[in-house]
């Protein structure tokens, strides 16, 4: 390579890489904040602000479905490691909502630390199967009316 | 070692690589257009429904595809900025060009799928999460190369600004990539890693693989195809184009 070219080379990575330093010391930064939300150990520890409007998220705990009155249901999210909080929501929640299922809330956390949420939303894994393989590991799921 | 330069060199006359070039796009594109039939009617058509999903996780057979050569579209073109800031090559800023409503295309297709996907799985069109923000950024990336190319009027300058501004968006292909793993999103992990099989049985993953190669295959032949109109537009006051327009008259 001739020097001129080696010399163009050097500007362009030293341009490269120092914007690439800058970008990702503003990320690095805003770290928190790009989090799209809480893990169920923020929650329970006081990490998330109280009565702000926050997102949070975790796996349906088995069994803590509980539906009320019209469309209220309440929940309990958990990270399966000892943290676990109860989500109150009135509304319609998405096709994907069950036990074990990773969802998100948005809403407000009260004082008593449960979660007042205005929207649900259900996160889906990188794990695609025909219905009739999932049968085989994992108790038949009742989508009933 | 010897074969590589000397085609690197060649790569240096577009006279050259237009010449070579011709049966390369026919050939690509027939390849896509197989390969996206038997992928779409497969993958769209047979393949079996997901158990949580039902058929809407069938648009993963357009989604992933588009959202994987949007870009590795970027990263070609980032590899051309880099060739035409160093090595000075015209075909490398015609690629750039060519490059680009390709891959604006290919992302806003990505997006939109997504949207489309989002809606009955995550229960949102869109989400500011980490993976769809940067994929956001990748659009407006394209879209700013498309329109600073148009601002400015000397071809000259309009190319190496062009250039710097694709090598530098590079910086966004590793937060695409990896955003799913540094931060929390609601978007999920990868769905094909190089290093581990596929988490779905053949008959799913296989269409869509179909789907992936065919997306790359269109992503040559286009790029072929533009690049040999952009070599006689650019070249036309040239001897040999004049030429070729003489022994072709339309």
């Amino acid at each position: 390579m001739n020097p001129k070219r080696r010399a163009r080379l050097a500007t362009i990575l030293f341009l490269v890489v120092g914007a690439g330093i800058t970008v990702g010391l503003v990320l690095y930064a805003l770290n928190e904040n790009i989090n799209l939300f809480y893990p169920p150990d923020q929650i329970v520890s006081g990490a998330a602000p109280v009565d702000a409007q926050i997102r949070a998220g975790g796996m349906v705990r088995d069994g803590s479905v509980a539906r009320g009155e019209e469309l209220s249901v309440e929940f309990v999210l958990t990270d399966y490691q000892g943290s676990d909080f109860t989500v109150r929501y009135s509304g319609i929640l998405p096709d994907l909502f069950r036990e074990g299922q990773g969802i998100l809330v948005r809403g407000r956390l009260d004082a008593q630390g449960v979660f007042q949420a205005q929207e649900v939303l259900a996160k889906h894994d990188e794990n695609y199967m025909p219905p009739e393989l999932a049968g085989m590991h994992t108790a038949p799921v009742s989508d009933g009316p | 070692m010897g074969v590589l330069k000397e085609f690197w060199h060649r790569l240096g006359s577009p006279r050259w690589f237009y010449a070579i070039s011709g049966p390369w796009a026919v050939a690509f594109g027939l390849l896509a257009a197989a390969l996206l039939l038997v992928g779409c009617v497969w993958g769209l058509g047979f393949a079996p429904p997901d158990y949580q999903q039902g058929n809407s996780f069938r648009i993963i057979y357009v989604h992933v595809p588009t959202a994987i050569v949007a870009q590795s579209a970027y990263m070609v073109m980032g590899a051309a900025g880099l060739i035409l800031l160093v090595w000075r090559m015209k075909l490398a800023d015609m690629a750039l060009a060519c490059i680009v409503p390709f891959g604006m295309s290919m992302t806003a297709l990505a997006l939109f799928t997504g949207a489309v996907w989002g809606k009955p799985t995550w229960g949102a069109w869109w989400v500011w999460d980490a993976r769809t923000t940067s994929m956001l950024v990748l659009l407006f990336l394209y879209i700013g190369l498309y329109a600073l190319r148009q601002a400015i009027p000397r071809e000259e300058t309009a190319s190496r600004a062009c250039a710097v501004l694709a090598v530098v968006g590079m910086i966004n292909i590793p937060i695409i990539k990896y955003s799913v793993d540094w931060w929390l999103t609601l978007h999920q992990p990868a769905t094909f890693t190089l290093t581990e099989p596929p988490s779905m049985p053949p008959e799913m993953w296989l269409p869509l693989a179909l789907n992936v190669v065919g997306v790359y295959c269109l992503f040559a032949a286009n790029l072929l195809g533009r690049l040999r109109v952009e070599i006689l537009r650019r070249e036309s006051g040239t001897s040999w184009v004049q030429q070729l327009v003489r022994s072709n008259p339309a």
